[in-house]
């Protein structure tokens, strides 16, 4: 039983460094399509985590949350981006923000730092808990990373997402998390999908590009 | 079986099988791409040809131009030869260790980087360059994946952690799998295949190795051909040893022991060679500029490996 336990408990941690380094292969990535395939895989992988947790937790309900990852996340957005960028005809876009091994340090750096957060934050809860509470951190921080280092609304949204994705991960590695606020998670993150999709648009029909700087220094019509 | 005689199966294994390796992931790939590519014994016949052939040497060129092929030859022989392949129980183990390994192909890469200079052509000059920024960039994130080894078992002597993962003493590691990762990216680099240089290319002008050896003929040719064969298997033992070792060989198993080794390095070399394959013509090669961005995400895979380490034993 030992022995089959430690086996679940390094299963999980190893989905939940796939999803981890999906997280950096969003950060590699350049090109806009290359960036929406990672993302599905990030969303599969978080899929399987939550299946896996399921079946280690014996919590059934996390079976639909690995659905509802699967269905939305890893299937229904990277498609619906995929539909936007070439409706929008940017999808040979190469990204030009900060350089990509400056990202990849700043990445690592994020990651130990995640660690050194919550090994000591959680020191009474459950193995299992604390290196898939780290794990998820670092996905969240690198969501974050990469909302701030591009330049391109699309890849900033795939970010917010990527922070989602790491959130999740780390509800279902908790015991004890509610179904109902999974499902509205993640018709909240559907909503904002649609929303960002119509804020391309209009961004677009003002600036004729999706490059967010343009809007930083945007101060209003001066007539 | 003693050791010596197992050391001497090894060091002509690793020669007689090399070729078959290259042949395989060169027959797979014409497959893939709709040919019907070259028997995967192919290989054999290109080197015997070449050792037939008179080797033609340039005016300008020195001793150190007639030396490479076989310091580079020797060093990556003796590399492959003190992996543990089919069997732990070898004679120079105690002699191989993660970071010599390391050295060995610094010398070969160094004296094959040396005779690009030395006939004093363009294309050999270029290809030395960038060989050197290619081992700039992956000899750290080998010696990360060692140290992460090492940390986890304890040493850098390949037949001991061999001997380690084989008792158990590690199961599904992440720390493990970010240095499997880490390892592919660095031999993808070593070995010059796509995505870092296209090992079918022989007149590009993005070309590393093909460039360095564009002046050699004949024997020295087939010298350095076989020496990039060898260091191709030598990379996939080294990646089936370290991370998938299950069957292996160990001292006082017999001569069965010795043959379910043999059978599974084998089969571990064929899965290697064969996804090798399937990947290389899956992906385009990269800008030389980007060589960078893959080789420190190599590096950062390593280094994350350490990290992640740290957090197993805190836990």
């Amino acid at each position: 039983m030992e022995q089959h336990q430690a086996l679940s408990y390094d299963v999980a941690h190893l989905i939940g460094a796939t999803v981890l380094m999906a997280g950096f292969g969003l950060l590699y990535q350049r090109r806009l399509f290359a960036v929406l395939n990672t993302f599905a895989f990030q969303a599969l992988a978080l899929a399987a985590a939550a299946a896996w947790q399921a079946r280690i937790q014996d919590a059934p309900h996390l079976y639909a949350t690995a659905a509802i990852a699967l269905v939305f996340k890893a299937l229904a957005v990277p498609f619906a981006l995929h539909w936007l960028v070439e409706k929008l005809g940017i999808h040979r876009t190469v990204e030009t923000a900060l350089s990509i091994g400056w990202t990849m340090i700043v990445g690592v750096a994020l990651v130990a730092l995640s660690i050194l957060l919550v090994l000591p934050v959680t020191a009474g809860a459950a193995a299992l808990t604390r290196e898939s509470l780290a794990l998820a951190m670092s996905v969240v921080l690198l969501g974050l990373l990469m909302m701030i280092t591009r330049h391109n609304a699309v890849t900033q949204v795939v970010g917010f997402m990527a922070l989602e994705n790491g959130l999740l991960l780390a509800a279902v590695s908790a015991k004890g998390m509610p179904l109902v606020v999974e499902i509205s998670i993640a018709f909240s993150v559907l909503v904002a999908m649609t929303l960002f999709g119509i804020f391309f648009f209009r961004i677009r029909e003002r600036f004729d590009t999706l490059d967010l700087h343009y809007l930083e220094t945007y101060r209003g019509d001066r007539h | 079986m003693n050791a010596a005689v197992l050391q001497l199966v090894q060091i002509v294994l690793v020669v007689a099988l090399a070729p078959l390796v290259t042949g395989w992931v060169r027959l797979v790939k014409s497959r893939l791409n709709g040919r019907r590519g070259a028997s995967p014994f192919q290989p054999y016949r290109d080197i015997y040809r070449l050792l037939q052939k008179e080797a033609i040497v340039a005016h300008s060129a020195s001793w150190v131009f007639r030396a490479a092929p076989y310091v580079t030859f020797a060093a990556v022989w003796l590399a492959a030869s003190v992996i543990p392949t089919f069997s732990t129980d070898l004679a120079l183990a105690p002699a191989a260790d993660l970071i010599a390994l390391v050295a060995l192909l610094a010398i070969a890469r160094f004296w094959t980087a040396l005779a690009g200079m030395d006939v004093g052509t363009a294309f050999g000059g270029i290809g030395a360059s960038r060989e050197m920024l290619i081992a700039s960039l992956a000899e750290p994130a080998m010696l990360m994946v060692s140290f992460s080894l090492s940390l986890i078992a304890g040493t850098t002597a390949p037949v001991k952690i061999v001997g380690f993962v084989l008792s158990g003493g590690v199961g599904l590691d992440v720390s493990m799998g970010l240095a499997l990762a880490a390892m592919v990216m660095v031999s993808i680099a070593e070995n010059g295949r796509i995505p870092i240089d296209n090992p079918a290319t022989h007149l590009e002008l993005t070309m590393v190795h093909e460039a360095m050896v564009l002046e050699y003929s004949g024997r020295h040719l087939a010298m350095m051909e076989g020496a990039a064969m060898v260091r191709l298997t030598l990379f996939m033992a080294l990646i089936g040893c370290l991370f998938a070792p299950w069957g292996m060989a160990q001292a006082g198993g017999g001569v069965d022991g010795i043959l379910v080794g043999m059978g599974a390095f084998l089969a571990r070399t064929f899965v290697l060679a064969t996804a090798l394959a399937v990947f290389e013509t899956a992906i385009a090669k990269m800008r030389v500029f980007r060589y960078a961005d893959f080789l420190g995400g190599a590096l950062l895979l390593g280094l994350l490996a350490t990290i992640f380490l740290y957090v197993s034993e805190a836990v």
